[in-house]
């Protein structure tokens, strides 16, 4: 299993994925700030949507059953996933009965959590991309490295270079807007004759059985408007309590993730609607791991997350290392807290130290999610599950020489001989790893202490 | 529901119940700015300026002037084939287009119209954002998804200043979609393009009084 | 003002002229400065490296060394975020209400250098005299841990003879993090590279900051690279006078 400081070394080595990443994380942050800046009541805003999804982590079983409720009162259909090949079983189920072999898809991280896309190619069944981003992931064979922007670490040329290899078109410039027009022509007849539409849900009203869909370019709308069939997989934590609560979420969620006023296009339906829009519409609800999120008391407010890509848009690491080095469909700093919590922390164990603990995430969050306390926290919970380690004795070992004052200053003195803390000294490297790139600090001969005692006699 | 399906429903909840056993009682929720205090003057114009903002333009008129506006806007446009929803009102026929009324019109019919011509629920100064609930005068969804051009017909008295303020005048009976500006995206290299799959242009004709 | 200083386990082993200097700015400006000789250490860094367990016996230590003090000085501003922060979530950890009674109790009195200069002794000139080119790394345990502000650059700039050039991209965190800067060497390289070159960028002979820890890892970096400029804790600048030795 390869680690993050494994993974890290090939983002942090490719010259493109640096410059890309600078450019377009820079950008983004100065606009966010200005976008945020402009609201005299931001923080009331953080605070209200953070209480909002408290409210509904603590009755989660409640506010469920009442979704259900609504979304099947206004004639949608609901179905429950326990886990990945659960849902896709059920989604593909779902494509099956309709006898169609293709769906049109609207980006949603869930069905990437989940695989859907390759579960549903096991049964034949085509799923066709339709976010600008996610289309060229998809025709690159390739991986999302952002949450927002899955593709930033494609530049024009390449992007390029990829459509007239696989779009079918002879001529294309690199200007993006001349490659946006290509994806759209290839697109459009797509939507137009889709029978099956999936998409994800950016929030689920409880009170009104309301789905609400957040995007840019057009395509959400397409997909979730123009088929008889529409199939949306919705993470658990995904519901908001009453209507009135979108208030607060649309006015965070654009300032925080693309640094607009207002996103282009944000879409709400609920269940099916006569004379408009998809004759079915299923609701498949995916716990996958949420509920383990849900039981720990200080990771639980992962699940607040909006999945706006503020935080990494901060994170030193990851405008390092690019998305690909955290292993997961969730990098950056909520991935470094949400995937070890969903996939288990043995399977994650790495990711809660790619992280300096700086805070500029928690700074940015707009659910006010403390993602450096949950790091910490996880990073507690890795060390036990890891059990006796020769970190663990030698950290043991510091804190009983830390517990007085005698043992304290017999170290100072040891290492002073030593240069160098007999602890960390023996952990595999460190004083190495330290030497690789900086110069070690030279021990004075005199402590503190000892200078006090010498000067300051009472 | 079947065995399983009603299986993985107790399995989930029932894992919920065991991990978050008391129900935590609702933590208060602060309070936050629900009005600009802004009179309709000050509304329409901070619409007109944020809306521009993703350049979309904002053709002032009166319901007198209403026909000649949206007949210059198609002009402008180079429309000939409009599509509109069955309950258009008269006033609002614009010259010299011939308008194609949206009663069951297939995607591939409304892909080849040139424009969408429809009225609003309501618009939002302070996002500069147009609301369309499927409510009179707008027609379904497909409506103002499929045709390039969106015509949009916003009627002064209607634009509040929040969006606090649009969720205590929206109903979800009806499909409800928030359209601020046309469509967009910045997935390549982060510069922002206008007009991907939605309508590319988006014009708005305010009607002052 | 009777201050007690914790010096912090590192700045007492590796940094002791940090805390001389915080002893001679305090008595210049006419405070008594105690330095109760039981402290060690606060547990921050076995509590950030996941060993919370490990970190309580330090946090109960250090809450007694300190209870009967009337104001407790530290030239860390991450183990002042230990202490006023973190105590309370070892002892909700460890369901232990006389710990978090007496962390709750000893906050209040528990101050960053510059925190206590500015807020609680009502001072920004301190009198200090620095003729040199100095630019200032806000860290981020003082920037977003304790919310210092512009707290440290005021009393920078009421130095005399100091010309404080800006630092680029200053909120930037310099890449250290604790074990961070072993455990993730190379994303820490990375970072500190960044960094190093901001310092370049102002034609400074010295960069300060706060928290010796940052400056341990800056200066690592500037002294492998010869670069020709010198890490000094915000103390050392604000104890320094006329009549010190060029410094």
């Amino acid at each position: 299993m390869t680690t993050f400081q494994q993974a890290a070394r090939s983002g942090l080595r490719d010259a493109q994925l640096r410059r890309n990443l600078d450019h377009a994380t820079r950008t983004i942050r100065d606009k966010r700030s200005r976008a945020v800046a402009e609201l005299p009541d931001w923080e009331a805003l953080r605070s209200a949507a953070a209480a909002a999804k408290d409210e509904v982590l603590g009755r989660l079983d409640d506010y469920l059953l009442e979704l259900e409720q609504r979304v099947q009162e206004r004639g949608g259909a609901v179905h429950w996933a326990r886990d990945a090949a659960e849902a896709n079983r059920i989604v593909a189920d779902l494509v099956l009965a309709t006898g169609a072999d293709e769906v049109v898809k609207v980006k949603s991280l869930t069905t990437e959590e989940i695989g859907l896309n390759e579960a549903l190619a096991e049964h034949g069944i085509a799923a066709v991309e339709t976010d600008l981003a996610a289309l060229i992931i998809q025709l690159g064979d390739d991986t999302s490295s952002h949450i927002l922007v899955p593709a930033i670490h494609k530049n024009r040329a390449q992007i390029r270079e990829l459509f007239l290899r696989t779009l079918g078109v002879t001529e294309l410039s690199d200007e993006p807007a001349a490659l946006t027009e290509a994806a759209r022509r290839y697109l459009r007849e797509r939507f137009l004759r889709a029978r099956v539409g999936v998409s994800g849900a950016n929030f689920g009203v409880a009170a009104t059985g309301t789905v609400c869909v957040v995007e840019s370019e057009g395509n959400g709308r397409m997909c979730t408007t123009l088929p008889e069939t529409l199939i949306t997989v919705m993470g658990i934590e995904k519901v908001v309590p009453t209507l009135a609560d979108l208030e607060v979420f649309l006015q965070l969620l654009p300032r925080s993730s693309t640094a607009e006023r207002m996103n282009p296009y944000t879409s709400l339906w609920t269940g099916v609607h006569e004379g408009d829009g998809p004759r079915e519409f299923h609701l498949v609800l995916l716990d996958n791991g949420r509920t383990n999120v849900l039981a720990d008391e200080i990771g639980r407010q992962t699940l607040r997350c909006i999945r706006c890509s503020a935080c990494l848009n901060v994170c030193p690491v990851y405008a390092r290392t690019g998305g690909h080095a955290y292993g997961s469909v969730y990098p950056g700093p909520i991935g470094a807290i949400l995937t070890p919590q969903l996939v288990g922390i043995d399977k994650a164990g790495s990711l809660p130290y790619a992280s300096s603990l700086c805070g500029a995430c928690a700074d940015v969050c707009p659910v006010n999610i403390d993602i450096p306390r949950v790091l910490v926290h996880l990073r507690a919970h890795e060390t036990a599950q890891r059990g006796p380690s020769a970190e663990r004795l030698s950290m043991q070992a510091l804190a009983r020489m830390f517990a007085s004052r005698e043992r304290f200053e017999r170290l100072q003195r040891v290492a002073r001989r030593g240069r160098g803390l007999p602890g960390l000294s023996r952990l595999p490297g460190p004083l190495r790893e330290w030497g690789r790139v900086r110069d070690l600090p030279q021990i004075p001969d005199e402590s503190f202490r000892d200078w006090w005692r010498r000067e300051r006699s009472r | 529901m079947s065995g399983s399906a009603s299986e993985a429903r107790e399995a989930i909840l029932g894992r919920i119940r065991a991990v978050v056993p008391a129900a935590h009682p609702p933590g208060a929720r602060p309070a936050y700015r629900r009005s600009l205090e802004l009179d309709r003057a000050g509304l329409v114009a901070l619409f007109a300026e944020r809306i521009a903002d993703y350049d979309v333009t904002v053709h002032p008129t009166t319901t007198d002037g209403l026909g000649a506006v949206l007949g210059e806007a198609c002009r402008a446009h180079a429309v000939r084939r409009l599509a509109v929803p069955q309950d258009l009102p008269a006033g609002w026929r614009p010259d010299g287009v011939v308008l194609v009324p949206d009663d069951g019109l297939s995607g591939a019919e409304l892909d080849a119209l040139d424009g969408a011509l429809t009225g609003c629920a309501l618009a939002i100064a302070d996002t500069g954002t147009i609301v369309l609930d499927s409510g009179p005068t707008q027609g379904r969804r497909a409506l103002t998804l499929i045709p390039d051009l969106h015509l949009c017909v916003v009627f002064a008295d209607t634009v509040v200043g929040t969006v606090p303020e649009a969720f205590d005048r929206i109903s979800v009976e009806r499909p409800v979609t928030f359209v601020s500006g046309p469509s967009a995206t910045s997935d390549i290299e982060l510069s922002r393009v206008r007009g991907v799959h939605g309508p590319r242009r988006l014009d708005v004709v305010m009607v002052l009084e | 003002m009777n201050v007690a200083l914790f010096i912090a386990c590192f700045n007492d082993t590796l940094f002791p002229s940090t805390g001389r200097a915080v002893v001679r700015l305090l008595e210049r400006l006419g405070h008594t400065v105690e330095f109760p000789l039981e402290q060690t250490c606060c547990g921050q860094m076995h509590f950030n490296s996941g060993y919370p367990d490990e970190a309580l016996p330090l946090a109960r230590r250090f809450v007694r060394v300190f209870a009967g003090c009337d104001a407790v000085v530290s030239p860390s501003a991450s183990c002042v975020g230990m202490v006023r922060r973190e105590f309370a979530h070892l002892a909700e950890r460890a369901a232990d209400e006389l710990l978090a009674a007496d962390a709750a109790e000893l906050a209040p009195r528990v101050f960053e250098l510059s925190e206590l200069l500015v807020d609680e002794l009502g001072v920004e000139d301190v009198g200090a005299y620095y003729p040199h080119r100095v630019t200032y790394h806000p860290t981020c345990h003082g920037l977003r841990g304790l919310g210092l502000g512009d707290r440290p650059l005021r009393l920078l700039r009421a130095v005399r003879g100091i010309e404080l050039v800006e630092l680029p991209d200053a909120e930037e965190c310099c890449g250290f993090g604790g074990t961070f800067s072993v455990k993730n060497a190379d994303v820490s390289a990375a970072m500190l590279a960044d960094k190093l070159r901001c310092i370049g960028d102002t034609g400074s002979e010295v960069c300060t900051a706060g928290d010796n820890s940052c400056l341990m890892h800056i200066g690592g970096g500037l002294t492998r690279l010869q670069a020709g400029v010198r890490t000094v804790h915000l103390a050392e600048i604000l104890a320094a006078t006329e009549s010190d030795r060029s410094r």
